[in-house]
Order: C-alpha cells, then sequence, then structure tokens
C-alpha cells in the first residue's frame, strides 16, 4: 500500500508566472499520475489559491505574448476531480478576508486547531 | 555485489530528500549539504531530487572566480562551487559504505539550460522522488521560500 | 505514536510563519507525541535572550525537544552557555538521527 502524503502548501505566486503553473500544485498532479496517495493542505498565502476569479493573463514582454497564464484555482477543481481532497485553513481564509462564497468548490475546510490531529493521519508530511 | 554487500544494503537505512533553491541563493542550500554530508559519513542509502533551482547545482559549466575585493587570485579563493561539494559527498558516500543518488528533475532542467551535469548526475521526474520516497526510510522535503 | 520533526530556519520577527511553526510543535506535543523542533539558520535567532526568546520558551515548556543548530549558533556568535533554559546546541546529526528513527520529518 503506498505511504500517505499530506502536501503542506504554503508558500504561494513564488515563479508562477515564469513556471505557468504552481509548481508544488504541479509536483502533486505530477505524482498523483504516478500513483502516490496524495493530499493537499492550503494554508497561509497559499489558501489564496482557491479563489473564484484569479486572472494572471495578458502579459507580455516586448512582443513576447505569455498564452498560457497559470489557472491555479483551476489546477485545484482538476485535482479534486481525480480525487485528491483539498483542505484549506478556515483561520487563514478569515484572516484574508475570505469566505466560502470566495471559492471554487470541492474544498475541506479545517482549523488551525485541527492540524495536529491531522498530520497524525499520514505517514509522510511534506511541507512546502 | 557479494551476498554480505546485498545484506549490508538491505539493511543500510534509506533516505530520501528533495531540494529546491538555486545555488548561491538561500542558506537552505548549505543546510541541506550539511545534511547530505552528516547521512554520507554514516553510509546511508540516500537519493537526493533537485527540484526547480537545486537543477543548477550539478552544472557542470560553474567555474571558480578570484575575489579582487579580498585579493585573492582563484588558487587563493579556494572557492569550490556547488558540483564540487557534491562530487565531494558522493566520494564520501562511497568511502563510507553508502551511496548517495543524486537526480535532476528534467523538465527544470530544460527550462534552465542546465542540462550539462557533472558526472554521476542523474535525471528523472517527480514521479522519481516519490518512489524513492516510497522505499526510504524516511524523506525530507526543504522547500524554497519567497 | 510516531514521534515528530519540525525544522525552522526562520525568526519570528522575520516571518509570522515562524510563530505558526512555534504553535505547531507545541500542539503536536500536547497529543503526546515526541516532538523536536530543530533552529538552524536565522531560525536559532530567538536563543539570543530578546523578545522573540519567551515565544521560544512557551514551546520547551508544552513539552517539545527545542534543539538549536551548533554551526548557526557559532555562525552568529551566539555562545552555547547563553541559550535560554531547555534549549539545546545539538549538531546537525541531531536531524539524521531523527530521521532514521522515523519521525514524520517537515521543513516549515
Amino acid at each position: 500500500m503506498s505511504k500517505r502524503i499530506l502536501q503542506v502548501v504554503e508558500g504561494a505566486y513564488r515563479a508562477t508566472i515564469e513556471e505557468q503553473d504552481d509548481t508544488v500544485v504541479w509536483f502533486t498532479q505530477a505524482i498523483k499520475g504516478g500513483g502516490a496517495d496524495v493530499t493537499v493542505l492550503l494554508r497561509g498565502h497559499a489558501v489564496n489559491y482557491a479563489v473564484k476569479g484569479q486572472d494572471a493573463s495578458g502579459l507580455a514582454f516586448g512582443d513576447r505574448k505569455q498564452t498560457q497564464p497559470p489557472d491555479l484555482s483551476g489546477d485545484l477543481v482538476r485535482m479534486i476531480a481525480k480525487g485528491v481532497s483539498v483542505y484549506v485553513v478556515r483561520d487563514d481564509l478569515a484572516a484574508r478576508g475570505l469566505t466560502p462564497a470566495d471559492l471554487v468548490d470541492g474544498l475541506t475546510p479545517v482549523t488551525t486547531a485541527e492540524i495536529p490531529a491531522m498530520l497524525g493521519r499520514y505517514d509522510l508530511v511534506w511541507h512546502w | 555485489m557479494t551476498r554480505s554487500e546485498e545484506v549490508a544494503m538491505t539493511e543500510r537505512k534509506k533516505l530520501a530528500l528533495l531540494l529546491m533553491d538555486a545555488p548561491y541563493e538561500s542558506a537552505r542550500t548549505t543546510t541541506a549539504l550539511r545534511l547530505v554530508d552528516a547521512a554520507a559519513r554514516r553510509g546511508l542509502d540516500l537519493t537526493v531530487f533537485c527540484y526547480e533551482g537545486a537543477v543548477a547545482l550539478s552544472f557542470a559549466r560553474q567555474a571558480p572566480h578570484a575575489n579582487a575585493v579580498h585579493g585573492r587570485d582563484v588558487a587563493q579563493e579556494d572557492h569550490p562551487n556547488p558540483k564540487d561539494w557534491i562530487a565531494a559527498l558522493m566520494v564520501q558516500a562511497e568511502q563510507s559504505g553508502g551511496r548517495l543518488a543524486w537526480i535532476n528533475c528534467g523538465l527544470c532542467v530544460d527550462e534552465r539550460g542546465v542540462g550539462e551535469v557533472a558526472a554521476g548526475i542523474g535525471r528523472g521526474s517527480p514521479v522519481d522522488f516519490w518512489k524513492a520516497a516510497e522505499a526510504a526510510d524516511n524523506t525530507l522535503v526543504i522547500p524554497t521560500r519567497g | 505514536m510516531t514521534g515528530y520533526l519540525l525544522i525552522e530556519s526562520r525568526d519570528p520577527l522575520e516571518s509570522n510563519d515562524a510563530s505558526y511553526g512555534y504553535d505547531l510543535a507545541a500542539g503536536l506535543a500536547r497529543q503526546g507525541a515526541a516532538v523536536t523542533l530543530f533552529l538552524v539558520q536565522n531560525g536559532v535567532f530567538p536563543a539570543r535572550r530578546s523578545a522573540s526568546t519567551a515565544a521560544l520558551e512557551a514551546v520547551v515548556q508544552a513539552g517539545v525537544e527545542v534543539l538549536a543548530d551548533e554551526f548557526s549558533l557559532r555562525e552568529r556568535g551566539i555562545q552555547g552557555d547563553r541559550l535560554p533554559a531547555g534549549v539545546a546546541a545539538a549538531p546537525i546529526d541531531a536531524v539524521i538521527d531523527r530521521l532514521v528513527e522515523g519521525r514524520k520529518a517537515f521543513w516549515l
């Protein structure tokens, strides 16, 4: 049986334009595709990845346009559709003025206080 | 491999590490290399997977330089590049009866143009890190920041 | 119950998330787990008595083993004999020890 992996994603918007992805979300999708048993917990600024209406399109450098901007909330929706549970820290949402209505569907809220118990359910915790 | 070497390899603890930071950008790189050194000296079986900027740690075209601010020529400055540290760590691992596999994320290498790597460096994908993690006794991801 | 190894390289003065790490370590210890918080790089700054030290002492009080990387301390001129009670200087091997032991390990 595969090890249960919890991907705790805290860093946000680091090189997401250059990479046209969040590289940790991408990594998660890659190992899920390879057969990993993986769950995601968004905390800190990364809770903003769940916000609807993010739009990073339209950048151009000289006459070279970016045609594939990152679609961070879309990636979460796609991961959820593929069976990856995506948790989001409720306190971090509130601290950023976010409510469930601001977010894409399919997320599971969790409080900061619940995180210690949550960590115990996974074999590996990878913190990014 | 002899039977006793096989047994030793089976009994040797296995660790998998993931690094993300590009060379010369973060103190995390030095700490990571110190961890690899400590593991190598113990003869552990260690897989290091380099993701994102960390793939440049093993770029073959790194070159040492002089230090005019301190009045030192190249020889006097004696400033090893990360690829040199990695090579020394591989030797250390072998001398201690262990193993160090250093693998770069291939797509990260390609987009950074650092495909010329030092001897002994492998190429893989996140799935390879996951497989190493499945086989390892433990793993540690050293994330980047910023 | 599996133990934990948390590695903190940030100082609360530079990042609020260092406080999150302290709270998480304390929370895990209160659950009954063996928890080590290994401070490294700028994460050792609270080990020099300052406004940040009380937060670290609270982590010790919660039952967390707090270790400060010997090299990081020396690099910053923080003398080992001036560490707060309950914070011990330790070599980097302490991280390998706990990884080999099987502690659930993550770098904050």
